[in-house]
């Protein structure tokens, strides 16, 4: 078990480091006009050249990498090109916006995946219906689409919650559930119809497994076989989905940020992206990156502790 | 002039991860096969006799101890010149819906063998139909697929696909274990057929005592990756000489109450024997234990 | 050995000739699957025809359309709020769409495919080193990472769904990879390299078709997220701002949402259809995959008893103190077409206390199906009806499962045939076998009782089992300790299907040993399916031969061995090959042995 942890932990290393490194060097190879962008069309070129030399940007790309591989070790990530705001900052700022989204919309995935898959599997009919339903309108109406017309409904004609901006939880429970059920509802529908799907699957295999028929012979209740049997077996691959369906939410949170006019992480992102604002662009792949290992991580372990076979070695 | 002549065979399979040695399968293993003679290879789960016959068709690469077959050696041929030795080592294997591809016709199973060797066409077709005939099904089998057959008439297409090419020496992993009783017999009768009009030999592998007298020459017993054991057939499955392969025969159970009846309580007569003469030796005895 | 006997099963069905009919036939006949093949198609032609169809450039603007509605003289569905025939944008979005389908999954097809490809056949190291690239691959934020590199591959929505298929090719690589390594592990891919054929004609011959299906199906999906994530980019603004696609559609609709929310519903619309309709063809066409399907009647499981019903309940004594009693059991199937299977006709048996009696039958004769159901433990789409079946004097036809459940594990107890696959991977082996137990007694008694039985069948170290996981037992302890579990509540009747099958010949010895051991102990009665004679000489006390779900004969063990009186079982015991015959003939020597060329 330790083995694991350690090698596991080795490749989330691994995987940070490629990645940025990568990321920098293609966003810095590129050849964006920094400079040019900041100062805006009239400058001059001594003016670009001066600025290129204040930002570091006239250095040989290597020594760029490694001098900001060496801010990171020491938790710092630099400063905004546009805001000379700490990138550090602002990432924490950010992420409570973006988590809590994530977080709540997950909470209800799972809940409503389990329940809906466990039940599906055992006893199909209509709530095998409810669960194609839901699949199906998720694939249909991405999540722009859903986000615009729950905003719209909710929001804009029901008035239940506001439209936009984020309540920190801090300042007002009822408030922050406001301004992010909405939007944690729309990721979930997408995330529940994969989760739910996977569920439903993984349940109806070990279902007719022979061991399950044994279980029976012996006289264990149908409850037991459900939940404490079959549910235990199908959740290493629910656990698996359950990893990717929360990368895909994390990156389908940028969407629904702009839609609910939430300051979050992919808002930031992508007025970096915008703004060709280097080092904040880094950040924030660090960041997604590192997030990204830490929760595969948490699976994996829950994945090992699961299977016996991990668990006692 | 032995045809086929495994010589102190080893085999392990390939280690996984850099940390352990995998165990060795086969532990220098040597047996003997004669031009139109059966060699029956007879053992448990774990002797490795499956992989003895992977190795002699090449499936499985040995670590050590070599194979030849007619003269020459085939220990690690390159799956190139395994070509050219398809015309004289072929396989039956033991599971009849697993070893014919559900998704190609009669023909097209039948043909692939000749394909391999470049027989195309109308030459391949006309061969085709000559294979059913000898294994006696009927030539509008040709154009189904392997779902429609049963599982008897799949290994006569199993077996008529190893004829494909008239080969000296066919592995037989445990043919007849699949089988109903009744198939299991009349399948046995069409390899004794085959043997006797083609003058083909056969490495016959099964785990089952009673199959291994009716077709074998010569029976070799092996047990945990080592032959305990060889001789005629008469001799090995009447008067064994090795302890394990005594068990073995008192263990299989006879079709007759009366004569399963003695025959259990003359292997319980070895066990006494054995779990006394243990203990007199100083050992601790062979308890309720279970052996495996 | 006749020709009638061999030809009879050639007999193509009905059903299998509908089967043949072909994966595409079967979805063109799904209504969904149609639809969605003419949506699609029709969509495609709209793009297609864009040139044609559109009165105005989507780029044009005219002052005097802004946010003018639907209908207006020439602009079908109406002008943005920047004066754009929104008719002309849709048109021309579904080719964006389209474009960004074929490029983003056809990407991550090739990617996927070629490389699962070589990792799932030629495995070993390649296999482990693109595992994990690709697993590297998927784990990647891919939106993110998207979106940040955006301004470095060039903006426009091609590059950037080029991109986006490469984080799509793990799905496929996953996908090929596994299918591909089920296959090279199948016998007939084996035959075939004994055969001498080449790699590459393995692959063509063997591995494509098993493939095939499944990518298509998931290439489809890949399409749609492509299209998805497309438009999503395109709504916060990124690739080619200057093109229209849905996404950008809908990014400003949404920005206008107030003043003409219409406009934000025509985009939808056919962004839906689109999606959608790619969707539905590739859910109908892994149905269709899958061939044709039975209406499975969801009815909860109960054996009915039959319509005639002369069925009364019966006081023990009118019985005659059998244990079991079965009268004319029927056991069937609802198929596709809507017929029904009879896998078990007209059975009639009985077993008294302490009796041990052997079903024998090869393979379709229904002797597994007989004592299933005598357990209740057929599969939920079975119909069984007989017109008796007591143990111990008490019916069981039209007992609720819960009244079954009862009895199992109590008074009827069951030994498997495979003992790894019988025990559930994820719990101790000990508190597996309680679980049954704690419904009669307490948890501490329960665990004695347990203990005890596994020293009793045998096992060296009873705590070590009793705290292991199953994994760590090998296959002839796990059949001692499921026997132990089924005779754990000192049950009436145990049935046993096959118990020593799947065991080498030695351990098959010890554990019919034990059998008949506890057998003689608890006095129980047995049922044991088998069809090895053997094991029935050695075991059993009377014989059930069963031929196609129907009884042939049955009879005292040494009657059916050496006087059978039907012809089937004759010919069943004629085929048990003979003990004291051993081969004689010498080998024969072919003299035009010179190989198998010509």
């Amino acid at each position: 078990m330790f083995t694991f942890i350690l090698k596991r932990l080795g490749e989330g290393a691994i995987l940070i480091f490629v990645v940025t490194a990568i990321t920098f060097f293609l966003t810095f190879g590129a050849g964006i006009p920094v400079a040019h962008n900041i100062l805006g069309p009239s400058a001059t070129p001594e003016q670009i050249a001066s600025l290129n030399a204040d930002l570091g940007l006239d250095r040989p790309i290597l020594e760029q990498y490694f001098s900001w591989l060496g801010g990171v070790l020491h938790g710092d990530l630099g400063h905004s090109y546009f805001t000379s705001e700490a990138i550090t900052s602002s990432l924490i700022h950010r992420l409570p916006v973006t988590m809590s989204v994530v977080l709540v919309s997950c909470i209800i995935t799972v809940i409503v995946s389990v329940l809906l898959g466990v039940a599906s599997a055992a006893r199909g009919g209509w709530l095998d219906k409810v669960l194609q339903g839901i699949a199906t309108i998720s694939y249909i109406f991405p999540a722009i689409v859903l986000g615009v017309v729950l905003v719209y409904v909710f929001a804009v004609t029901l008035k239940w919650v506001p439209a936009i901006g984020f309540v920190p939880i801090g300042e007002s429970f009822g408030g922050w559930f406001g301004s992010v059920i909405l939007p944690a509802i729309v990721l979930a529908i997408g995330g529940i119809a994969s989760l739910a799907a996977q569920v439903r699957g993984t349940m109806i295999d070990e279902l007719s497994k022979d061991y399950i028929r044994s279980l029976r012979s012996r006289g264990v209740t149908e409850r037991s076989i459900l939940l404490k049997h079959a549910l235990r077996n199908a959740a290493g691959p629910a656990l698996t989905t359950f990893s990717l369906m929360f990368i895909a939410m994390f990156g389908s949170s940028l969407f629904v940020e702009k839609i609910f006019a939430l300051p979050g992480f992919g808002s930031f992102g992508y007025m970096a992206t915008i703004q060709g604002d280097l080092p904040a662009m880094l950040g924030v792949s660090l960041f997604s990156v590192g997030l990204v290992v830490v929760v595969n991580l948490v699976v994996d372990l829950a994945n090992g502790w699961l299977n016996p076979k991990v668990r006692v070695s | 002039m032995t045809l086929l002549e495994v010589d102190n065979l080893r085999l392990s399979y390939p280690a996984r991860g850099f940390r352990k040695k995998s165990p060795e399968v086969l532990k220098g293993v040597s047996i003997e096969i004669a031009p139109g003679e059966t060699l029956g290879l007879v053992g448990e789960s774990g002797s490795g006799k499956t992989t003895l016959g992977r190795a002699v068709l090449g499936l499985a690469a040995p670590t050590g101890g070599s194979i030849r077959f007619a003269g020459h050696d085939i220990t690690n041929t390159p799956t190139k010149e395994r070509r050219g030795l398809a015309r004289d080592i072929q396989v039956v294997f033991q599971d009849p819906y697993t070893s014919l591809n559900p998704a190609l016709q009669i023909a097209d199973i039948l043909a692939e063998p000749l394909i391999a060797q470049g027989v195309e066409g109308k030459e391949a077709r006309t061969r085709v139909m000559a294979l059913l005939d000898r294994v006696g099904l009927p030539a509008n089998s040709a154009d189904r697929y392997p779902r429609e057959f049963s599982g008897g008439q799949r290994q006569r297409v199993a077996i008529a696909r190893a004829l494909a090419l008239k080969p000296k020496l066919i592995v037989c992993d445990e043919p007849v274990s699949a089988l109903d009783l009744t198939t299991q017999a009349k399948v046995m009768d069409l390899f004794l057929e085959l043997q006797r009009e083609t003058g083909v030999a056969y490495l016959f592998i099964t785990h089952d005592l009673a199959v291994v007298r009716h077709i074998s020459h010569r029976v070799a017993v092996m047990y945990r990756g080592e032959i305990v054991e060889t001789g005629t057939a008469a001799q090995v499955t009447n008067h064994p000489r090795d302890p394990y392969t005594q068990a073995l025969l008192l263990a299989a159970p006879t079709a007759d109450p009366d004569k399963q009846r003695a025959r259990r309580e003359a292997r319980w007569k070895m066990m006494r024997e054995a779990a006394n003469a243990t203990q007199a030796q100083g050992g601790t005895a062979v308890s309720a234990g279970v052996s495996s | 050995m006749t020709v009638n006997e061999v030809t009879q099963p050639l007999e193509v069905s009905a059903q299998e000739m509908k089967k043949r009919a072909g994966a595409m036939k079967r979805l063109l006949r799904n209504p969904l699957g149609l639809s969605s093949v003419i949506i699609m198609l029709a969509l495609v032609l709209l793009g297609l025809l864009e040139p044609v169809l559109s009165n105005h450039d989507p780029l044009f603007a005219s002052l005097q359309h802004i946010n003018a509605p639907a209908g207006t003289d020439g602009w079908l569905l109406g002008g943005d709020q920047f004066g754009r025939d929104i008719w002309a944008r849709v048109l021309t979005s579904i080719n964006v769409s389209l474009i960004s389908a074929v490029i983003g999954a056809g990407v991550g097809l090739v990617f996927g495919s070629i490389f699962g490809l070589i990792a799932g056949y030629a495995g070993g190291r390649a296999d482990a080193v693109l595992s994990w690239i690709f697993n590297l691959l998927m784990t990647f934020p891919s939106l993110v990472l998207v979106m940040v590199l955006a301004p470095v591959i060039g903006s426009t929505y091609q590059g950037m769904m080029a991109i986006f298929g490469l984080f799509l090719a793990p799905g496929i690589f996953r996908l090929v990879r596994n299918l591909v390594q089920g296959v090279r592990n199948e016998l007939y891919v084996d035959a075939a390299r004994v055969a001498g054929l080449s790699t590459r004609r393995i692959l063509s011959r063997h591995v494509l078709y098993v493939v095939r299906g499944p990518v298509v199906i998931s290439t489809v999906f890949l399409a749609s997220t492509a299209i998805g994530v497309q438009s999503g980019l395109a709504f916060l603004g990124f690739g080619s701002t200057q093109t229209p696609s849905f996404g950008s559609m809908t990014g400003d609709a949404f920005a206008n949402i107030y003043t003409e929310p219409m406009q934000f519903v025509w985009p939808s619309l056919f962004l839906a259809l689109l999606s959608g309709s790619l969707i539905l063809f590739g859910n109908a066409y892994r149905d269709a995959l899958a061939g044709p399907q039975t209406v499975a009647a969801k009815k909860k499981h109960r054996r009915e008893a039959p319509h005639e019903a002369v069925t009364r309940y019966e006081p023990d004594g009118a019985v005659g103190g059998g244990l079991l009693k079965l009268r004319n059991l029927r056991v069937s199937y609802p198929q596709p077409d809507g017929s029904e299977k009879n896998v078990v006709e007209g059975l009639s048996l009985d077993i008294h206390p302490g009796e041990i009696v052997g079903l024998v039958g090869e393979s379709g004769s229904g002797k597994t199906q007989t004592a299933f159901s005598i357990l209740g433990l057929l599969p939920k789409e079975a119909r069984v009806a007989a017109d008796e079946m007591r143990l111990a004097g008490d019916s069981l036809i039209g007992v609720s499962q819960t009244q079954m459940r009862k009895l199992r594990g109590g008074v009827i107890s069951y030994i498997p045939q495979e003992p790894m696959s019988n025990l559930d991977p994820s719990f101790t082996v000990g508190s597996q076998l309680m679980e049954g137990l704690t419904k009669a007694m307490s948890k501490a008694e329960a665990k004695q009782t347990i203990l005890a039985l596994l020293e009793r069948v045998g096992i060296a170290d009873p705590a070590r089992t009793f705290n292991s996981y199953p994994h760590q037992i090998s296959g002839g302890m796990a059949q001692r300790v499921l026997i132990a579990g089924a005779v754990a509540s000192r049950p009436k009747l145990l049935i046993a299907d096959e118990p020593t099958t799947a065991l080498d010949v030695t351990v098959q010895a010890e554990i019919l040993d034990l059998l008949r051991e506890l057998q003689g102990e608890l006095g129980m009665g047995v049922l044991l399916v088998t069809h090895n004679f053997g094991v029935v000489a050695d075991l059993c006390d009377r014989v059930v031969v069963m031929r196609n779900g129907h009884l042939v004969e049955e009879g005292g063990v040494r009657e059916i061995f050496h006087h059978p009186s039907q012809e089937y079982t004759q010919e069943l015991i004629n085929s048990i090959l003979d003990e004291d015959t051993v081969r004689m003939d010498p080998p024969v020597v072919v003299a035009a042995q010179a190989g198998g060329k010509e």
